[in-house]
């Protein structure tokens, strides 16, 4: 069936299966590869991506649900000032280690961002804590989320 | 020109300027760890000087994370005297002029510290040269600052680009006399050097295994038996060919060979979401043979009932253990268990590979590209001339890719469907046909005399068997600390036949053994009333080095000292005695020797009347020598390995029934989250020793160190893992 979607701003008309998964659709269709599979049970956040703005698990969206809304991915994520922001924070502070599940936690530390310009660490943990980091690069992951709240008051 | 003798060459790079390739005997190695020279062995570096003056190395080892991919170029860098922000790092092949290209055993910094810094130190000293002859001058008047050689008498300074075409005509310096910066003026060495590859990881540019794309690629899926090692009688994999998108579907008849291809259906279609869509249609009959018996619970029964008997195997025999028991004031025992555990790397396993005219191109996230090339070889009857192995970055790697199962998978289907496939496992193949951090069962005796000393220490070790052999990384050495501290001590083993693959994971035996030892270890502190960092002091004894037993995996021995100064270390950092801890919250103190490295770690924990259990604090203290190549990556090594160990101790487990793993997810499975990752406070103890590696020793103290808060915390011994499986709770 065909469908389209809007991913970064810009419609993409596809042919597929309703069922197919947004994560799919963005990897394998749309040749966006930034969003990565980790579980295929939205338990690990590797596939988040920003529905209207709000953080989803895009291995568990259909593409038949997606509609109008507009869907963003790692790879525009720093066309907002909150994604420099926190793209910025992780180069700064060497965030990653094998670096595989940094693109779902960026989308959701920046949907966090966006609704929280200071989160405490209360905050953080509550929105963080779908997004599993195998290498437990938690506690820079924290002082980064602080680092670019920092840089938005600034 | 070549040197023969130490086996640098200088060439004229195309497009000008200087190709520095090296092949050095890794002696530098065998002196680290105390072995003889493995001759044959070599390593290689390649360093390209450009006319505009950039510096390409060539990264040769894997990268899952560990950050060598920055460290080793480091090295050459450093003694080459060029500005770091002038390197670029290409990623190499696998190459056979690279013997040594294995992300595994925290080895990749004994063996190169000094070998690639003679190759940057040799470089230099040929643009040095080249200079000298251009001046007329004599080259012990220069001097090099980053990226140029200066003349000071003169005043004149030439740029390393400029001076690249003419130094690689030039006789090459002895690699074992080359003289080496003094530490002291290291500008890169020792510099928090940032990760090159985050700009593209956080803009989410394709780079690991699962992003590889190449013209023509259909997407595959493989459907083995859960049972491991079962075989395919029968399937419907003809009904599976009509499905939506698939383009071929076809049984495989495997080997043996828990590593190598095995019996299952491949499903290939137009995208991974069909593949996998229409596998779910499988109707597939396994001969499961006798394997299907094997289960978790039986095991444990089996090992209660080995224990009531003699070890099959003696491991160490000091002094007279049972007369040491006999004279004990206080005699202690208990039963430690640890599970098996997946290695759920966050990318599942996958492998993309293009068979085409008899030769096969593969595109591998794995640690060990070399033996998977043999296996593909021998599994496709091709040569192995005829595979090329790029290594592609890889989503954490623990050691789970050390195999390459997926690699041989990938090749054999694309031969089979004539195009190109990307193979990916779902999260429930990666968990379900992992190579397992084997379980284990140890039933200690502890004696300790009037004074609290502990004068006999046994150690009945229940632990598996394939095929007749100790499993992979079941096994546990001669020097298992507290081996050659304690008067009289045996250690023995029994074996459980197994049927399920066994692996190493992130620091092997050590990441088990290590809980089991240290755990005990606090308890007999607790008994002989005693403060656990003065018991081990105590056990420690004076410094001195105390040479391993004879073995394969004989080391350069262990060195009571640097375990005391860390433990020091720790104890100090972390206000250890200092501080009266609230009700409920309590610290533990474990330490451990594996891979060169010696940590030791406190834990502080918090348990709440329901059993809640916070880790409010890890603090880390680690002696790997006199160098910390990258204070800003060794840092996170150091937090990740020992949070690794906490998320383990706290929350994972595979179980086997029927043959199968029950565990399939992320649900069940429970990797350690934000909301439960405490600060780690990382300290290192600069030694006068040569630096190694960092990713595996700081991993086995953490466990037993939450293990023995807890037990600080609630007067509860926690003598199995995980944690999860425990209630705490004090209220009713």
């Amino acid at each position: 069936m065909q469908y389209t979607i809007t991913v970064n701003g810009v419609p993409h008309s596809v042919d597929i299966d309703g069922e197919t998964p947004v994560l799919w659709v963005l990897r394998d269709t749309l040749d966006l590869k930034g969003t990565k599979f980790g579980c295929g049970a939205a338990q690990c956040g590797a596939c988040t991506v920003h529905l209207n703005g709000l953080p989803i698990r895009s291995c568990q969206m259909p593409i038949a649900a997606v509609g109008d809304a507009a869907i963003t991915t790692i790879e525009a994520i720093g066309q907002t000032k909150v994604g420099q922001h926190v793209q910025a924070a992780w180069i700064d502070l060497d965030v990653p280690q094998c670096g595989y599940c940094q693109a779902g936690q960026i989308m959701s530390a920046t949907a966090l961002l966006t609704r929280v310009p200071a989160p405490t660490d209360h905050d953080i943990n509550e929105a963080m804590s779908g997004n599993v980091c195998r290498c437990a690069t938690y506690t820079r992951i924290r002082a980064a989320i602080k680092r670019a709240a920092e840089a938005g008051r600034a | 020109m070549l040197n023969r003798r130490n086996f640098l060459r200088a060439s004229l790079a195309v497009g000008g300027g200087m190709l520095l390739s090296a092949r050095i005997p890794l002696g530098a190695y065998a002196a680290t760890l105390g072995k003889a020279s493995p001759d044959a062995v070599s390593l290689n570096a390649y360093v390209r000087i450009a006319p505009d003056g950039k510096i390409t190395i060539t990264a040769k080892n894997p990268e899952c994370g560990q950050g060598i991919k920055i460290m080793l170029p480091m090295l050459i860098a450093e003694e080459l005297d060029v500005a770091w922000a002038d390197v670029q790092i290409e990623q190499a092949d696998l190459d056979p002029r690279y013997p040594a290209q294995i992300a595994g055993g925290s080895q990749a910094t004994p063996v190169n510290w000094l070998p690639l810094r003679q190759v940057g130190a040799a470089g230099r000293q040929m643009l040095i040269a080249a200079a000298a002859a251009e001046w007329n001058a004599p080259a012990t008047d220069c001097t090099t600052s980053p990226g140029q050689v200066l003349h000071a008498a003169s005043g004149r300074s030439l740029s390393y680009g400029e001076l690249a075409t003419k130094a690689a005509t030039l006789p090459v310096p002895n690699l074992k006399t080359v003289p080496l910066k003094d530490p002291k003026t290291f500008n890169i060495i020792g510099k928090p050097t940032r990760n090159i590859e985050v700009p593209r990881i956080v803009t989410g540019q394709p780079m690991f295994g699962i992003d590889v794309s190449v013209p023509g690629m259909l997407y595959a899926v493989f459907q083995k038996c859960d049972v491991h090692g079962g075989k395919l009688i029968g399937s419907n994999v003809a009904a599976i060919r009509t499905l939506p998108g698939v383009r071929a579907a076809f049984e495989v008849k495997g080997g043996k060979d828990l590593h190598g291809l095995l019996d299952g259906v491949a499903v290939v279609a137009d995208s991974w979401w069909q593949a996998n869509r229409a596998r779910q249609q499988l109707e597939i009959t396994w001969d499961e043979g006798d394997i299907a018996g094997q289960s978790s619970s039986d095991f444990a029964a089996t090992a209660n009932r080995m224990a009531a008997g003699n070890p099959e195997i003696i491991l160490r025999r000091d002094g007279d253990v049972n007369a040491g028991f006999g004279k004990a004031t206080h005699v202690l025992e208990a039963a430690y268990h640890y599970p098996f555990l997946s290695h759920i790397d966050l990318e599942p396993q996958n492998c993309t590979a293009s068979f085409a005219d008899g030769k096969v191109e593969i595109w591998a996230p794995t640690q060990n590209p070399a033996p998977g090339s043999k296996l593909v070889a021998a599994t496709l009857g091709i040569r192995e001339s005829a595979i090329k192995v790029h290594m592609v970055r890889a989503g954490g790697g623990f050691g789970r890719r050390l195999s390459n199962d997926y690699m041989v998978e990938a090749a054999w289907i694309s031969k089979v469907a004539g195009a190109p496939v990307k193979l990916l496992w779902t999260r429930e193949d990666d968990m379900r046909h992992d190579f397992y951090r084997p379980a284990g069962y140890h039933f200690f005796k502890g004696g300790l005399d009037a004074d609290g000393n502990l004068v006999a220490l046994s150690d009945h070790f229940v632990t598996f068997s394939l095929d007749g052999a100790v499993a992979n990384s079941a096994d546990m050495g001669p020097a298992e600390y507290p081996a050659r501290m304690i008067e009289n001590l045996e250690f023995g083993a029994s074996l459980i036949p197994l049927r399920a693959p066994t692996g190493p994971m992130r620091a092997p035996r050590s990441n088990g053994l290590g809980f089991a030892f240290q755990s005990f270890l606090d308890e007999l502190a607790h008994a002989a009333g005693k403060d656990p960092v003065a018991f081990a002091l105590n056990i420690l004894g004076k410094p001195r080095l105390l040479p391993d037993p004879p073995g394969p995996r004989a080391g350069p021995g262990f060195d009571t000292g640097r375990m005391a100064g860390v433990i020091k270390l720790v104890a100090e950092k972390s206000g250890w005695g200092k501080e009266k801890l609230p009700s409920g919250t309590g610290m533990g103190l474990a330490y451990y020797f594996s891979h060169l490295g010696y940590f030791a770690e406190v834990v502080k924990a918090t348990v709440s009347g329901a059993g809640a259990i916070t880790v409010d604090k890890v603090w880390v203290a680690g002696d790997i020598g006199s160098q910390i190549i990258n204070p800003l990556n060794a840092e996170n090594q150091a937090q990740g390995a020992a949070l690794d160990g906490i998320g383990a101790a706290l929350g994972q487990a595979v179980l086997i029934d029927g043959g199968k793993v029950v565990q399939g997810n992320f649900d069940t499975v429970l990797p350690l989250r934000m909301r439960q990752a405490p600060p780690v406070e990382v300290h290192f103890l600069v030694t006068d020793h040569p630096p190694t590696g960092l990713g595996e020793p700081a991993l086995p103290p953490a466990l037993p160190a939450l293990a023995n808060a807890i037990f600080a915390a609630t007067g509860k011994r926690i003598r199995s893992l995980p944690l999860k499986d425990h209630d705490l709770s004090t209220t009713a």
